[in-house]
């Protein structure tokens, strides 16, 4: 009788032991587990094998060229560039600093380089203030971390966009851009629009917003509202950084350009001229 | 059977209780909605019974394109384009939110959460550019 109890132990014991190690060995040991890991996150295009080294972004990827030399001599220009994006797309204005919803706005130039803040300054970066939206990353934090998928690279252009349908307002994305770039509506915009575009949806109480790149007006075959209103000045350029013959392509060719906070590592499509 | 005396009453109070709704309102649903259909325009994205069963899946299914895969092509009814889209394909023809949509889903006590972003006509022409 002992014997046996003794043995019925043993067996169950040792049978415990080797089905809770069993998943651990089997993952342990099969490479296609950790290939699973990834599929879900992001695009192949988008894949991991960028996060060191050169971008790996292939097809189009749409990205934007600011020449704040234009706009440091004609300073309204920028005020027409962002009233042409907040009429475009239905953006509140709200008097409280706190609520401001932003897709393309001002801010000086040490907090939009902080990393290039240096003693001596051009006459330009201590006075003039520069354009900031959203940089439409090749390798975007706020995507990695939104739980819904509401944001998400396009993999056709490569815009971050936006599912205003699917956004809970967890604001995890605005903790994770390195740029500021996100705003969240704490209350209903719609009284503090002043115009309504019907072409554009408004907002709802809690849910993210940014700059879309205007991807409903490139549909039409429109260049972005922004870019629209700089039209002829060259302060904004516009175009495909993978296509070798194109217009944006040929101004960074031609100029120095610098991009923010390079050091995070998202890849920014957005180049400054300073 | 036990407790007969108790379990048949229980059982017909609860039944009179469940059908409430029912009886109160006489076996009658009330009057039928009937949305104000546009005015000249005959023909819509589908028949209109499809229309009827399957207007929230078609929206879905374009609020998926037009985001998602970034296909915006247009549709075509009746020899007229139109961008898909709640605001700039339904409401070119159903120019009237509050006697369309809302016709039926006061009816059927549904409320769609479409209208906390997206302009009625209405709305879009209440603080519509002026000059």
């Amino acid at each position: 009788m002992d014997n046996t109890r003794r043995k019925f132990l043993k067996i169950a014991g040792a049978a415990a032991l080797a089905g809770m190690s069993a998943p651990a060995i089997v993952k342990l040991t099969s490479h296609t587990a950790f290939a699973s890991e990834d599929a879900g996150h992001a695009t192949p295009a988008h894949g991991e094998a960028g996060a060191h080294g050169e971008p790996v972004s292939t097809g189009v990827r749409l990205g934007m060229v600011i020449d704040m030399r234009v706009f440091a001599v004609q300073p309204m220009l920028l005020d027409q560039a962002i009233a042409a994006c907040n009429k475009v797309h239905n953006i509140p204005h709200f008097t409280d600093r706190k609520n401001e919803i932003k897709w393309i706005w001002k801010a000086p130039y040490a907090n939009v380089f902080p990393e290039q803040e240096t003693l001596h300054k051009s006459e330009m970066a201590k006075t003039k203030p520069f354009a900031v939206l959203c940089n439409h990353c090749d390798n975007p934090s706020c995507v990695r971390v939104c739980p819904t998928k509401a944001t998400f690279v396009q993999p056709e252009n490569g815009i971050v966009g936006m599912d205003f349908h699917r956004c809970i307002g967890c604001r995890f994305c605005m903790a994770a851009c390195p740029y500021g770039a996100r705003s969240f509506n704490w209350q209903d915009p719609r009284p503090f629009i002043t115009n309504y575009n019907p072409d554009f949806p408004t907002r709802m109480r809690g849910v993210v917003e940014k700059c879309n790149f205007c991807g409903e007006r490139l549909a039409l075959g429109l260049e972005p509202a922004c870019v629209e209103a700089c039209k002829g000045t060259g302060a904004m350029v516009f175009g495909d950084l993978n296509d070798p013959a194109s217009e944006i392509r040929g101004v960074l060719d031609k100029e120095f350009t610098i991009q923010r906070n390079p050091a995070a590592g998202t890849r920014p499509s957005v180049y400054y001229i300073v | 059977m036990y407790n007969k005396g108790t379990i048949i009453p229980g059982l017909v109070i609860f039944i009179v209780f469940v059908t409430f709704p029912l009886w109160y309102n006489g076996l009658n649903a009330g009057p039928v909605p009937k949305p104000d259909l546009p005015v000249g325009e005959k023909e819509c994205v589908a028949p209109a019974g499809e229309m009827r069963d399957n207007h929230m899946k078609l929206l879905n299914e374009w609020r998926d394109a037009v985001l998602r895969d970034n296909d915006r092509a247009n549709v075509k009814v009746g020899g007229k384009e139109y961008r898909k889209g709640l605001q700039m394909a339904c409401m070119q023809c159903h120019t009237d939110k509050e006697k369309f949509c809302d016709s039926c889903h006061t009816y059927a006590a549904v409320s769609p959460t479409c209208w906390d972003c997206h302009l009625t006509p209405a709305e879009a022409a209440s603080k519509k550019e002026t000059h």
